[in-house]
């Protein structure tokens, strides 16, 4: 599940865990950025705003490889549906609009395995800018760009700045044909659609087996 | 892609010019025409690489040259992380490489390339390759790693200092013996730790010298006295900063 802040990606995941869990199939979580062994040097990175973009991509590089190797492949050995709350689109789009190599950050991630579905909450900044501001987010250092120095006032460097990240998302839904939902609509429009994608996608892998089986 | 490369396949962009990056790069970080050198000193543990580095220092700011020293694993972002990760033992082959790459990013961004910019000449106590040593130790994909490092700078000088298995072994029991990561035990090459560190610096050692052959280094006999080895790497510092246009510090007395 991919989107910038306040898509509204991490609700609709939620949903679609409760509706999977509901059906029977096993389902494991994760989230972008969340392994214990990068967590000290990212806080006091961003605690002394101290990261520039290639170590901001870097660490994430290191937070998504523990998690790979932990989280993801485990359970999809084991035959689960993985759940990730941001995969490796969210690095191509962030670190790209901070200047960083695409290239380079798309042959980074290439021990990555390649998501059976990925999909992206497409989200006007408005729209997103109105959803944290509703929750009362403070808008965080380097999720509102900050540190590119291109304003000082937190909402217009997150707007700039995730004007940015949009753009390189549009580059990833083609180069990688993600599904777009548009996150505009209203929450159970958009999972409805999302619901429709996966049940697709677990037909397919259904029907696949069958074949397999009179084969 | 491009197929127009005229590379072999295998182990590829590696051939950069000296002071500019071996591949992509930094695009917000353009180095080029900056005036200071890199000097990397390579070599396994045991062969005496911080007291060359202190020695040339000395010699090179006799001369009046500005003179930066860096190393590997010591920046301020990632020393405390890195620590703790060999500690628990938590790190697997790709955490590895990765935290290891995120400490020479920062060590690059905030050492290296200012002190290149300001005509400082930077000694690195190690460099890329050991990283790439290691990794490849450890089966890590060659391109990938490669890859991984297409924003490091290609050093002006690479020097190897060389011993074989057996001086490199007793030298590292001399010094401060072997521990968990210098003796590959996370290879789990066997229970016994002398077996599993001799095989892993084995290893180490031909990773090196195929690395001397695909980089270039100026490799020399580390088993030599020191103020032998010192003469020597003075010898040819001194060759190449004396080639017109090498020289670091634009308004140097004549």
């Amino acid at each position: 599940m991919e989107g910038i802040d306040g898509s509204g990606k991490t609700t609709q995941l939620g949903l679609l865990a409760k509706w999977l869990s509901a059906a029977g199939h096993p389902v494991f979580q994760t989230e972008w950025n969340s392994s214990a062994l990068v967590k000290a040097a990212t806080k006091a990175g961003k605690k002394k705003n101290a990261l520039t973009p290639m170590t901001f991509s870097l660490l994430h590089a290191t937070d998504f490889a523990d998690r790979l190797l932990y989280n993801i492949i485990p359970p999809l050995k084991a035959g689960m549906i993985v759940l990730a709350d941001r995969y490796t689109y969210t690095a191509f789009a962030r670190d790209a609009a901070r200047g960083v190599d695409r290239r380079w950050v798309r042959e980074l991630y290439s021990f990555a395995v390649k998501p059976d579905l990925a999909v992206y909450f497409k989200t006007p900044i408005d729209v997103s800018i109105d959803r944290l501001l509703a929750r009362r987010v403070k808008l965080k250092f380097y999720e509102a760009g900050l540190d590119m120095g291109w304003s000082t006032n937190a909402i217009e460097s997150f707007r700039i700045f995730q004007g940015k990240v949009l753009d390189e998302y549009d580059r990833c839904v083609e180069e990688y044909g993600l599904s777009v939902i548009n996150a505009s609509g209203s929450i159970t429009e958009q999972q409805r659609v999302c619901r429709r994608l996966v049940s697709q996608h677990l037909e397919i892998e259904a029907n696949d087996e069958q074949l397999d089986e009179s084969a | 892609m491009t197929s127009s490369s005229t590379n072999p396949p295998d182990l590829e962009p590696i051939g950069a010019q000296p002071g500019h990056y071996y591949s992509y790069g930094i695009p917000y970080l353009p180095i080029d025409h900056y005036p200071g050198k890199l000097i990397a000193v390579e070599g396994t543990d045991g062969v005496g690489r911080s007291t060359q580095i202190r020695l040339l220092r000395e010699w090179l700011e006799v001369q009046g040259y500005g003179v930066i020293e860096t190393g590997w694993t010591r920046s301020e972002l990632m020393q405390p992380t890195i620590e703790l990760a060999k500690a628990s033992n938590t790190l697997n082959k790709l955490t590895f490489v990765l935290l290891y790459a995120t400490d020479f990013a920062d060590r690059l961004e905030k050492e290296i390339i200012p002190a290149l910019k300001a005509g400082f000449i930077v000694l690195s106590d190690r460099y890329i390759f050991t990283a790439l040593a290691r990794a490849g130790v450890r089966g890590v994909d060659r391109q990938w790693i490669r890859n991984l490092y297409g924003f490091g700078i290609a050093p002006h000088l690479v020097f190897y200092l060389r011993i074989d298995e057996k001086t490199l072994i007793r030298r590292v029991l001399q010094s401060r013996g072997m521990d968990y990561w210098e003796s590959g035990m996370d290879l789990k090459l066997g229970d016994d730790i002398y077996e599993s560190f001799r095989a892993y610096q084995r290893a180490l050692l031909k990773e090196y010298a195929a690395l001397a052959d695909e980089y270039g280094f100026r490799v020399l006999d580390a088993r030599r006295k020191v103020d032998v080895i010192q003469d020597e790497l003075r010898r040819q510092i001194a060759g190449f900063l004396n080639e017109p246009d090498n020289a670091p510090v634009a308004s140097r007395p004549e």
